[in-house]
This record gives C-alpha cells, sequence and structure tokens, in this order.
C-alpha cells in the first residue's frame, strides 16, 4: 500500500522559494526526518542530479528524487514536497510543483511503492488535483484515497 | 523482443517507466520483455535491447548504442508511450 512508505508529516508544503536543488534537497530530507534514510542520503541524490542532469524530472511539473540504493538508506520510503512557488530544473518539464522523495536500500523492496505509485500517477485527474492541491491534508487524501 | 527502461540508478525512474510501458505494449497487443535498467547497464550490457527508452537528458547520454531509443517527456502518459512504442515497433 503506498501510504505504508509516507511518513505522517512525509507530505509538505514548502511556502517559501526554492531553487530545484533545495527543493531536492528538502524533500529528500523529509525521508531523513522521516527515519527512512540517513543525512547523507541528501548528497547522493544531489549527486546524482550533478551528475545526470534533470532526468528524474518525469512529467510535467513532477520530479521524483532519488539515487541508487547505498547504506545511507535505512528502508524504502517516499516523501512528497509541494512547492507553492514552482521552480525550473531545466529539464522540458519546468516547472517543477511536485518533488517526490524516493529511497531503498536495494533494488526489491521498493517495488510494491513503485508499482502502486505508478498506477496512482497514471490517472491524469488524480495528477491534475496533486497540481493544483495546497493543503497537505488535500495532497494525502489524493494519493491514499481507493489505494490498492 | 528485448525493452529496456533506463534511469540513472536503475531503480526509481526506470521502474516507474517499465511498468506504464508494459501496460502501453498490452494495450498494444505487442508482446515484450521490458527490463529496468541503469545507465551503466545499458551501455555496459551485452544483450542488446531492440528498443530503450529513457527521459530526455539520458538520452543525451545513450549515444553509440545500436539500440533504437525512445525519449520520453511524461512516463505516466500511457498516450504518448503508446504513441511512441508503436512508431518505432511498426
Amino acid at each position: 500500500m503506498l501510504s505504508s512508505y509516507f511518513d505522517k508529516d512525509s507530505i509538505r508544503v514548502a511556502a517559501q522559494e526554492l531553487s530545484f536543488s533545495e527543493a531536492v534537497a528538502e524533500g529528500t530530507g523529509l525521508l531523513v526526518s522521516a527515519g527512512q534514510a540517513n543525512p547523507e542520503y541528501i548528497g547522493e541524490v544531489l549527486a546524482n542530479l550533478e551528475a545526470l542532469g534533470p532526468y528524474f524530472v518525469v512529467a510535467p511539473g513532477v520530479a521524483i528524487a532519488h539515487a541508487p540504493p547505498s547504506s545511507a538508506v535505512i528502508k524504502a520510503g517516499m516523501a512528497l514536497l509541494k512547492l507553492a512557488a514552482p521552480c525550473e530544473s531545466g529539464s522540458a518539464n519546468d516547472p517543477v510543483a511536485l518533488v517526490f522523495a524516493l529511497c531503498s536500500p536495494d533494488s526489491e523492496s521498493h517495488l510494491d511503492l513503485l508499482a502502486a505509485f505508478a498506477d496512482k500517477l497514471s490517472d491524469s485527474q488524480v495528477m491534475n488535483s496533486l497540481l493544483n492541491a495546497s493543503a497537505e491534508s488535500v495532497m494525502s487524501a489524493i494519493l491514499f484515497e481507493n489505494q490498492l | 523482443m528485448l525493452i529496456y527502461a533506463v534511469c540513472g540508478a536503475g531503480i526509481g525512474t526506470s521502474v516507474l517507466l517499465k511498468a506504464n510501458v508494459e501496460r502501453a505494449l498490452s494495450m498494444l497487443g505487442i508482446e515484450a520483455e521490458v527490463k529496468a535498467v541503469s545507465l551503466e547497464d545499458a551501455r555496459g550490457t551485452n544483450q542488446m535491447a531492440q528498443v530503450i527508452l529513457a527521459t530526455p537528458e539520458l538520452v543525451e547520454k545513450l549515444g553509440g548504442i545500436p539500440s533504437e531509443v525512445i525519449s520520453i517527456n511524461n512516463i505516466f502518459d500511457l498516450a504518448e508511450l503508446g504513441e511512441k512504442l508503436q512508431a518505432t515497433l511498426s
């Protein structure tokens, strides 16, 4: 179930203006606060962004910040940072408003999570509602309602 | 037929892409094996995929590979995936 990978405080709205790398660091920081990753993981995600560019901006307005499995990851998890002020990442899918952060200790622990996530976000109505949502409670309701 | 869904780490974007590529293929009635792999694996493998899908920033890094490379802007858009797969495979 999707909700089991999110901590109760892992869906947040960033009110202040952030650069894309700041947003990635803050979104990934939610995984650290939730006890799903160590602080080193934030650096690993930023290094992944630095090395490969904004390839994890995977849909209009949507980034999935992550790095390869590593010892900095405690367990599979996900978080969401909504940017009240969408930012530029350099991707064709700019501006980015939803920064999901993902971590997994290996290449398998999170496969259920991603299957549920792919199902959820492939629904354009869900995607549009999330892009337009401005309250944390509304976003968790959209993500977790009718979950598989 | 073998298809690779590629991302930098091989655990996130590529797994999501694989899930939706499989869905798009089944809507098109095309049978294929889809694997989620990292950029390094896609470049280093001996088992060449017929088709490779990735987001635009990674497509730039897949130059020199003999597979057909498809650039996907929105990995959640089954219509985009279906159209591009059909155009490449037909």
